[in-house]
Parts: C-alpha cells; structure tokens; sequence
C-alpha cells in the first residue's frame, strides 16, 4: 500500500493544508507524503516499535498508542481528515473505531482489503480462503480479523449515518471506478458524518 | 570523556515561589562538547531526586585518569556517539538548589545565622530551579536551548522550561514524567518524609549543628522510593522468594536453607538488598534535601493556576515535544505521559511520543532499552538537529 500510485490516490482525497490523523501509520510514509506535497500537519498513531522509529526517523509525529482502546485523547472534529489505510481489518472493535473516526475527523478515509475481489471469489469457490498478493496469509494466521467487501463498507457506513462522498476500487496501483466491489483488491472510501 | 564540575557564583537574590528570597547562592554544572558559533546546540540536561550536575563522562583522579566508577548518572545516553551525542551538541548538566552535590544548598552556610541552613532552607520548586537554571544559561551567554531533557522529576523541570521560557526552548524531551503527582505517589513521599522526621538524630533538621546525621529515616526514606521505582516482575525475577545465602555458596545448600524464625533478622535477599541500597544512601544523602526535593515533586502542578486545564496550562508551550514512558512504571505511569501527550494535541503541538514495554518499572528511564535510545537517537538526529523555530 506504499507505492506511490497508490499513496497518490489517497492523498488526492485529503484537502491541502489539512490537518491529519494517520491511524495505523506504519512507517510515516503516506504522512510524510501528505507533509511534502500538500502542505498537510498531523500525527500518526501506531502500535509497533519498528513503526514507530521508522516514523520519528522520518520527523513525522508519531503517537505509540494501542487503538483498540478507543480514540478517546482527541475530541471530536480535531481534525480534518482522519486515515485509516489498511487499518480497519486487524480491529476488534472495527465499527466502534469507524464510528470514532467519524466523530474526530471531519473527513474520514478508509483503505482495506476487498474480499470480493473476483480471485478471491474463486479461490472460495475452489473450497479455500483466498492467498493473494493482497491477502498473503493463510486462514490461520492472518492479521485480518474483519474481512469485508466493498458492498459490505457501503452497508456498514450507511447503518452509521456515514456520508460516502467518494470511493472506488484500487488494483496493481489503478483506481477502479467501474465494478469495484468485483475488480478492485482494495476498496478505498472518503466519508463525512 | 573526562569533566570537571564548574561553579557559577550569582550575587542577585532569587526570588522563589514561595515568596521568600534565596540570597547570593552558587550552582555547580558540568558541560560536554563544545558550544557553536550560534549558540544553537546547547542542550539542557535536568536531574531527578537523587541526581546532580554530573550527567556524563568520568570524573578524574589526581593524575588525570579516570577515576573508576565515576561515570556521570546518565553516561548510557549522553556522550560521545551516544543517543545525546556530544560531538554535536553541547550539553549542560546543573546541580538544583536545595541539593546536596554542591549548589546551594541545606548544608551549606546560612549567612544570616553562620550555621548550616538546615531545615531553614527555603522550599524550592521545579519552577525555582528552572529560573535558577535560567540565569546559569544567561552567564553562559546561551539564549536559546536547542533541547531540554530529563526524566521524571527532570521531565518535570523540562515541562516546565517550555512554559516558564516558551522563546528559549526549541524541543522538550520528557521521560517517565507526569504532569503532576497523583494521592498515591504525594503518600510514598509523606512516608518517606516521616521516617526522615521523626529519626531522634534529626533534630528539627538542625542535625548537623547537633552533629548527628538521621540515617535511620533516610534508609527507610531509600528503601521505600527504591520498591516504588521497581516493578512485581522485576523484584521477583531479581530476587523471588530467595533466602539471604551468605552462610551457604552452592545451589545444593542453598535449597536447604531454611527459615530461621526470626522477626528482625535479614531472612529474604530482597530484605539484603534493600538495607543495603538504604545504609548506601544514608552514607552520601542529605536529609534535608530529600525533604525539599521530595515536596518540589509534590508542588508541581501547573495546572493548578488554571482550575485544573492541563491543556489550558499547556497553551503557552512553543516547543516540539517527544514524550517517553515505560508500561511497567508504575509511578509515574503511561497514563500520565497520555494526558501530556493529549493537552499537547489539544494545543496543536508537535509532538511524537514512545510507549517503551519494558519491564524495569521506573528504573526504566535510566536503563540502556534499545528501542528507547533508538527512539532518542531518532529524534535528535532527525528533528532537533533540523532546528526550528522557538
């Protein structure tokens, strides 16, 4: 999710200027991006030791904080945009934190694995749990705790009062505006409360 | 690395917190690397309880070696290529007022009376020390500090240069710290207090014109903080249920020991090592000043002016901020570094902060943790080095 074409993507989804919250940063890469070539400021949030000197190596800020405890040191509309880029899946509490997302940012973007991206159809047609570039790990010890589709991000943000203002697919660093929830192996969605 | 601790003596009163004045007083600090042309390196060093002025390098002997075991208190992180590295900054360690390493302090002359001060030293406050420091760094013609750092009571002080001087701080570095003292941890210093005050050999604090010294309560003093800067965990791996060996070497023998059914012998090795981390103390601390140092931890409390509102307090900070703490600290916990880091946020302030899993417990702050130092190292590499505007 680092490659340029793809961090180009989301970034064209951030306002310039905007202050952001980047949770699940990882290395700082998208936050530093942002800092560069939109004049954004902002922190990350990341649970990982590696991450997180990854990202004060970088400059950026950096808050080591677990997320599923919850959003509760910033308030509500602190920023204007608030990420969470390949995030979403490895939380528990996955729609208290989209709920929470929405509640501190102004503008919520979420990026995640689409289940139902047509290789991963097949490969459960097939009788097994898909093992793709995008997903690579097996059933058993995958980090991806709440697999979803691009449909089922559609249904989940509307039960939550969520205003989709934009969202389309991602696929080998493309965006996929035409039969996402089908062709795209990332589902990326820009959302307002 | 070796250093020699300087003296700054100040003819000016300094008006403390309290309303009182401290006359003429002298602050003893050390330095290491070398200042440059435009001043902008220099990086301020605060010490915590039982510290001083002595941070880094090796003291020497009277022919100019290292005198063993000399090594400042903080020597892992600052130094030559260490994560303070003083082949690029100029770092200045100061002893505060009220201490018992040289500065001005309770056993030093009071000149109204031509006695040891004693207990008639005035209480001093982080915020004292700070303006304290402060004129240190006007003598050495040092306007603006590219960092100031320090670990629990010295993240205090820290904290607090970035709000008594917003303009002379560019980055803060707090570790292990806390905005102020929780019930709990003012209690640990009231026990810790007691046993120093009703010691028979403390005489109202006037033991030194009584020539006696309070050892008793400063080694319960001691062996109280030190349970409280250590963790379950850590005890027990150190020192489990263990019995004291000395009468028997070989594992053999010592799994045979068996209890002696006393009430005031030493039974248990933690009891050993806590006697002797207490009579250690008792031998080189000054009582007095574990009373005033423990009570500027209890003072602190900026947000006391604003009815509470940290971030109120906070909103005249200018610095960027790193903010470090360790999960088994259970002084001065994570939560407490999370509502800095939350007041900071709420000021829109730089800052990144580390949750270090380490289980030393407070004592964490001075250990050598690799993704500590890393993190440090980062910081100052990557964004103290890069200046910014204070």
């Amino acid at each position: 999710m680092s490659e340029k074409t793809v961090m180009d993507s989301i970034a064209r989804l951030v306002p310039p200027g905007s202050r952001v919250l980047d949770l699940g940063c990882g290395d700082g890469a998208l936050l530093a991006y942002l800092q560069a070539t939109r004049g954004c400021s902002g922190y990350g949030v990341e649970i990982d030791d590696a991450k997180v000197l990854a990202c004060v190596k970088r400059g950026v800020n950096v808050l080591q904080l677990n997320l599923e405890g919850g959003l509760t040191m910033f308030g509500d509309d602190a920023f204007d945009v608030v990420l969470q880029i390949d995030t979403l899946q490895h939380l528990r509490n996955a729609q208290t934190m989209l709920r929470e997302t929405a509640r501190v940012g102004r503008i919520g973007i979420v990026a995640f694995p689409n289940f139902a991206h047509w290789p991963n159809r097949m490969a459960v047609l097939q009788g097994h749990m898909p093992v793709t570039k995008r997903l690579p790990y097996q059933w058993y010890d995958t980090p991806n705790i709440r697999v979803g589709t691009y449909r089922d991000f559609e249904v989940l943000a509307r039960r939550n009062g969520l205003t989709i203002e934009d969202s389309f697919g991602l696929h080998e660093g493309r965006e996929i505006r035409s039969l996402p929830n089908l062709l795209a192996s990332t589902a990326v969605f820009r959302f307002s409360s | 690395m070796i250093v020699t601790p300087q003296t700054q003596h100040f003819a000016e009163p300094l008006p403390l917190k309290s309303g009182a004045l401290l006359p003429a007083y002298a602050l003893v600090y050390e330095t290491y690397g070398t200042l440059n042309a435009d001043k902008s390196n220099a990086v301020l060093i605060c010490h915590a309880l039982n510290a001083s002025h002595h941070v880094a390098g090796w003291h020497a002997d009277a022919n100019g070696q290292p005198l063993s075991r000399s090594e400042g208190w903080w020597h892992n992180m600052i130094g030559p290529g260490k994560p303070v590295d003083t082949d690029r900054y100029f770092v200045i360690g100061v002893n505060n007022l009220g201490s018992c390493f040289g500065s001005t302090g309770p056993t030093h002359t009071n000149p109204a009376t031509g006695q040891p001060w004693g207990a008639d030293f005035p209480v001093v406050t982080v915020e004292d020390w700070v303006n304290a420091q402060a004129r240190l760094l006007d003598v050495l013609g040092i306007q603006t500090l590219a960092a100031v750092m320090g670990g629990s009571l010295g993240g205090m002080q820290t904290l607090s240069w970035t709000l008594q001087y917003p303009d002379r701080v560019r980055h803060a570095i707090v570790v292990a710290s806390a905005p102020n003292l929780t019930a709990e941890n003012i209690a640990f210093n009231e026990v810790a207090r007691r046993a120093i005050v009703t010691d028979p050999d403390f005489h109202g604090g006037h033991y030194l014109r009584e020539g006696t010294l309070p050892r008793r309560g400063l080694r319960i003093a001691r062996m109280i903080g030190h349970i409280t800067y250590l963790s379950d965990d850590v005890m027990n791996a150190k020192f489990g249920r263990s019995l004291r060996a000395s009468d028997a070497e070989d594992p053999a023998a010592l799994a045979e020991l068996a209890y002696r059914y006393t009430t005031q012998g030493v039974e248990f090795q933690i009891e050993s090592y806590l006697r002797y981390q207490g009579d250690k103390f008792s031998e080189y601390f000054d009582a007095n000043t574990y009373l005033l140092i423990t009570r500027a931890l209890d003072y602190f409390d900026p947000a006391r002016e604003w009815d509470g509102d940290l971030s109120a307090a906070l909103a005249r900070a200018r610095a960027k901020f790193l903010l470090i703490s360790f999960t088994t600290d259970w002084r001065f916990s994570p939560a407490r570094s999370r509502e800095l880091v939350k007041a900071l946020l709420e000021n829109r302030r730089d800052v990144s902060y580390a949750e270090i899993d380490a289980p030393h417990g407070h004592d964490a702050f001075l250990l050598d943790d690799p993704r500590y130092h890393q993190a440090v190292r980062a910081y100052f590499d990557q964004t103290v080095s890069k200046g910014g505007t204070a």
